[in-house]
């Protein structure tokens, strides 16, 4: 029973210290903006939101990267986004569908393309695309539900075309490791634990100590990125401010300098 | 202040009193349990045994029974020793090395998959050694063993360490003038005490290699068939087929909960 003068003495100083906080703040109130992109956009929108927060102060903006299709799993379980950044326009469309996204909000902001990324001293000693067909050598890629794994088997079909109709089945059977994202592909390729891996070309312009084996046009993918504000979202304002800037001239300068191109 | 006496004096008469322990017992309790019955109720359904013995299911069900298997092997076999030395003598360091050992119980198991990977990955610090015996660790079975005996060996040794410590000394002391070598006292005296204690370490460690996924995934990474276990099926299924990843989920509880059994029980009969 003793305690208790004690405990509304800590109850009363707590409100004692409180209090004027809460009354005294003139500055505008900070909050807080929820981005969910795509993995492979980590390099390009940290420097967007250094740029868009000195422009806005009191504004934070919070990134969750990963698998586009990590995302959309994570917003349709209950997630709190203010705006989702795809890969692919598969995830925006399941999200659409799901009412998650209104129609017709969301729009191509970027457009990226496949590369062959290989460690620097290129253990496997890869020259052209055809090699990703040798026998035994350790290939690196993302799962088929992720958007840029996906793309890599679209890419591997068109191949098939100059290179030998097996072709893809061959290169699929060098696969050691379907990761979950393309920075996990990018990662595995740096340490030297994959002789090659496929990721976006924007992934090889973030990590330039890694060589690279280009694919010609005709047998690339064109990956278009979308981007939208999500409906129940309740920084609407501060989300549609985020996208006029990622579509802007500045954020899109920012966006090419990491290996994207612009939509067009 | 009378107020404040009145509103907690609420609470200590004894009737109120018990409460105070069944209410945040029960908040506790259905934060264990809602989430799994949550999986139960979503998981079955029409598809759930196509769910359940789907090919990548199964594929999955099978790598984690047989490299848990493993696991459990080499650590009773490398493990017992090294309790029974543990318990049993006394030497400089003892505290370190039994420090390390426990490590890897409270460390997160995405560190012991990156320290794995540095170390005996290809371009890891021993990655060249073992490259010049032909072995090469990542994207293994292999490697989904060693990173499950890294993460689940120590729960065995705990347990080991402790029934081998609790037989008497004078026990050992009487084999001894029976003439037991020091074989004959391990294999004949020690071991045959300290079974229980054994046999339900190992299942521990069974159970959480069974459940092993942050340093599988760094380590071993996935690919159906050669690395992709249970856990790891459950994690990627959550993105591309919910009901996969929701039977397997389901497997994974009714394995645990028989295995967790088997242990309360042999506890229980230890201490009768």
């Amino acid at each position: 029973m003793k305690r208790f003068p004690y405990l509304s003495l800590f109850f009363v100083l707590l409100c004692v210290r409180c209090a004027p906080a809460v009354t005294t703040t003139t500055a505008p109130k900070p909050r807080t903006l929820n981005v969910f992109a795509a993995a492979s956009l980590t390099d390009a929108f940290t420097e967007i939101d250094e740029k868009f927060e000195a422009a806005n102060p009191g504004i934070t903006v919070t990134f969750n990267f990963a698998g586009s299709q990590a995302l959309r799993t994570q917003i349709e379980e209950g997630a709190p986004a203010d705006i989702f950044a795809s890969a692919n326009q598969k995830e925006m469309d399941t999200l659409i569908t799901g009412a998650f996204i209104a129609q017709d909000v969301s729009q191509f902001f970027l457009t990226n393309k496949l590369v062959v990324i290989l460690p620097a001293d290129n253990p496997a000693a890869l020259e052209k695309l055809e090699d990703l067909a040798k026998p035994g050598i350790k290939l690196v890629i993302a799962a088929d539900e992720v958007p840029v794994g996906r793309y890599a088997r679209q890419t591997l079909d068109q191949m098939n075309g100059p290179f030998g109709s097996n072709f893809k089945d061959k290169v699929l059977a060098n696969v050691v490791s379907n990761e979950d994202n393309v920075k996990q592909v990018v990662a595995k390729v740096q340490l030297g634990e994959a002789d090659a891996g496929i990721v976006y070309t924007s992934d090889a312009v973030a990590a330039p100590d890694l060589k690279t084996i280009e694919i010609p046009a005709e047998l690339n993918m064109i990956a278009k990125y979308p981007i939208a504000p999500l409906a129940n979202s309740a920084n609407a304002d501060l989300a549609a401010t985020f996208i006029d800037y990622v579509l802007s001239s500045e954020g899109q300068a920012i966006l090419q300098k990491w290996g994207f191109a612009p939509t067009k | 202040m009378k107020k404040v006496k009145q509103f907690f004096s609420l609470f200590l008469n004894d009737g109120h009193l018990t409460w105070l322990f069944i209410l945040p017992s029960a908040l506790l309790l259905a934060l264990f349990v809602l989430p799994l019955f949550a999986v139960f109720l979503r998981a079955i359904d029409v598809n759930f045994f196509q769910n359940a013995f789907s090919a990548q299911a199964i594929k999955a069900l099978q790598l984690s029974l047989l490299t848990s298997s493993v696991t459990t092997m080499i650590t009773i076999l490398l493990g017992t020793p090294f309790a029974y030395i543990l318990a049993r003598w006394s030497f400089r360091f003892k505290s370190w090395v039994e420090l390390f050992i426990d490590l890897p119980i409270v460390l997160p198991p995405s560190v012991a998959g990156l320290a794995l990977l540095i170390a005996f990955g290809r371009r890891g610090l021993f990655g060249s050694v073992l490259s010049v015996l032909g072995i090469s660790l990542p994207f293994t079975s292999a490697a989904v063993v060693l990173a499950q005996t890294f993460v689940a060996a120590p729960l065995y040794m705990r347990s080991a360490r402790i029934g081998f410590a609790h037989i008497e000394k004078q026990l050992e002391e009487a084999a001894r003038v029976e003439g037991a070598n020091q074989w004959q006292l391990f294999y004949e005296v020690m071991f045959p005490l300290a079974g229980r204690a054994l046999f339900s370490g190992a299942i521990l460690t069974w159970t959480r290699a069974l459940g092993e996924f942050g340093a599988t995934i760094l380590f071993a990474g996935n690919l159906e068939g050669v690395t992709q276990t249970m856990p790891m099926a459950i994690y990627l299924g959550f993105e591309r087929n919910l009901g996969i990843a929701l039977a397997l989920s389901v497997v994974l509880v009714i394995v645990s909960v028989f295995l967790l059994m088997l242990t309360r029980r042999l506890e229980k009969q230890g201490q009768d």
